[in-house]
């Protein structure tokens, strides 16, 4: 079977020879001395080569970074942009449970209070969040409408669609777990709804509501479920999910847009074939 | 030094041409160590998995003690006229653990289900039986409204528009030492038998009994032998 050329470095990253008189270039022209800019160079280079040669970690990025895509369009970009929705939710998120406290006697939405009226910044972070939160799910839809309607789905990539689904599914999770932590009347009456919503699946419905709830009511340690399952279990879920999609875009490249003609025949070789 | 047991080696392990093998060893020394080092860690990963998966599970198994609670004097109430009681339903959560009830007596002309202790009085939850929003009791239509989907229930707490999939939920009441004790939850289907508390959404009539069994959660009818005493200052009736 021919293997692919290995992806190559682009022009300007790669290694150029010194120009004559520069250090290290046999002939011994120049002065000798070697300026401040040249100096942190080498030390950039030593360390970038002292962990390279512990970890080949360059292998491993120049497989991820300078992979050969075709020409698509800006509708490629959905998937970085969900990507990065979900940093900054990340990002957010860490510093918002700066500041809350999961408490359900008032404490909640007295944290939340103070968030957004009193902390510095913390209606923007806050409003970040929340509207991040839009924002991600807005994304996700539009970039599985570009998986689909170009049929990126199909062999060989149906597993990165499959963890795709999956992806979707912990994302409306974190939608509906997080929607109860400013403990207001909208989020507590919505909760009370969508975990009624949930114990309507038959037969595993009931119990799957009291594990949700923590209960047969809406209890004392309920609101610290969520925020746990919103903060720490899914998450964890959702980037390892999401190193294993990122595993395999790269494994197997994009697909080009179904309008997409070959540049050329290519010529069969007969000593092949 | 001649090994003496190269004259009866193992059967089993005879084709591995194993130095050491004698009879009767039917697994070879490095396959038993790798299965007890395996089973080893698959023990030491389930002696911290399994716990941690109960302790989250424990609450659907675990029934919460629930005690009768006044509401109020057997005079306070009026078989046709509904009134609003706020009760607790959940200890140490403060607002979130109240619920409200509407109570009022019970009226043979009306209410046709079977009689016993504990219908004297009737009291309907506010929650709405389609998802669990507040229902409104509506005076001048006699009707329970719910404001979240539509919803409308007649004034026995029966559906009569709207989603919901069965009656109002009811409380067990209970009239001793001339006062009206509220008990535990119970749902019911549309002709007023009595099930085990269900959730909103879950239907009771026809197959729906069967595809939303009851919970290990639901508190069971406590005791009527020692019921809280009126706090004092309010003079028994």
């Amino acid at each position: 079977m021919p293997r692919l050329p290995t992806p190559p470095i682009p022009k300007v990253l790669q290694p150029k020879p010194k120009r004559p008189g520069q250090n290290g270039n046999g002939n011994e022209h120049g002065s000798g001395k070697v300026s401040p800019a040249e100096a942190a160079q080498e030390a950039g280079v030593t360390v970038v080569d002292w962990i390279d040669e512990r970890t080949s970690l360059s292998g491993g990025l120049r497989w991820l970074m300078f992979r050969k895509v075709p020409h698509g369009n800006w509708f490629y970009t959905l998937g970085s942009a969900t990507l990065f929705a979900f940093l900054s939710q990340t990002i957010t998120g860490v510093f918002l449970a700066m500041y809350y406290r999961p408490d359900a006697t008032g404490g909640a939405y007295e944290s939340m209070r103070y968030i957004v009226d009193d902390a510095f910044l913390g209606q923007f972070v806050r409003g970040m969040h929340k509207w991040g939160a839009s924002v991600m799910v807005i994304l996700i839809f539009l970039h599985m409408g570009r998986t689909f309607f170009f049929g990126a789905y199909k062999y060989p990539r149906e597993m990165t669609w499959i963890i795709g689904v999956v992806l979707l599914i912990l994302t409306l999770a974190m939608s509906f777990t997080g929607y109860l932590l400013p403990f207001d009347d909208r989020a507590y009456w919505a909760t009370i709804v969508g975990v009624n919503i949930n114990g309507t699946a038959p037969f595993l419905g009931p119990y799957i509501s009291d594990f949700l709830r923590a209960g047969p009511e809406f209890g004392a340690t309920t609101l610290s479920r969520f925020y746990a399952i919103h903060m720490l279990l899914v998450p964890g879920l959702i980037i390892a999910l999401i190193s294993v999609h990122l595993y395999l875009v790269a494994k197997l490249g994009i697909t080009a847009p179904p309008w997409t003609k070959p540049d050329e025949e290519p010529e069969l070789d007969v000593a092949e074939v | 030094m001649a090994d003496k047991h190269k004259k009866n080696l193992s059967k089993y392990t005879v084709d591995l041409n194993m130095p050491g093998a004698f009879e009767g060893e039917t697994v070879t020394r490095r396959r038993f160590m790798n299965v007890t080092a395996q089973g080893l860690g698959g023990i030491a990963a389930a002696a911290f998995t399994l716990p941690a998966l109960g302790f989250a599970l424990g609450p659907v198994f675990s029934r919460e003690p629930f005690e009768w609670q006044i509401i109020g004097r057997p005079d306070d109430f009026q078989p046709l006229v509904y009134s609003l009681r706020v009760i607790a339903l959940v200890a140490n959560v403060g607002e979130a653990g109240k619920s409200t009830a509407y109570i009022r007596k019970r009226d043979p002309a009306i209410d046709v289900e079977p009689e016993d202790e504990y219908n004297q009085i009737i009291a309907l939850t506010s929650r709405c039986s389609h998802l669990g929003c507040p229902v409104e009791w509506v005076e001048s239509a006699s009707i329970f409204a719910c404001p979240c989907h539509g919803g409308v229930y007649n004034f026995r707490g029966i559906r009569i528009d709207g989603p919901p999939v069965r009656p109002l939920n009811r409380f067990y009441t209970l009239i001793r030492n001339g006062y009206v004790y509220l008990g535990p939850m119970y749902s019911v289907n549309v002709e007023i038998k009595r099930f085990s508390n269900r959730d909103p959404g879950q239907p009771l009539d026809g197959i729906g009994q069967y595809l939303y069994p009851s919970r290990f959660s639901t508190a069971t009818l406590p005791p009527t032998t020692n019921l809280p005493l009126p706090p004092a200052g309010i003079p028994a009736g």
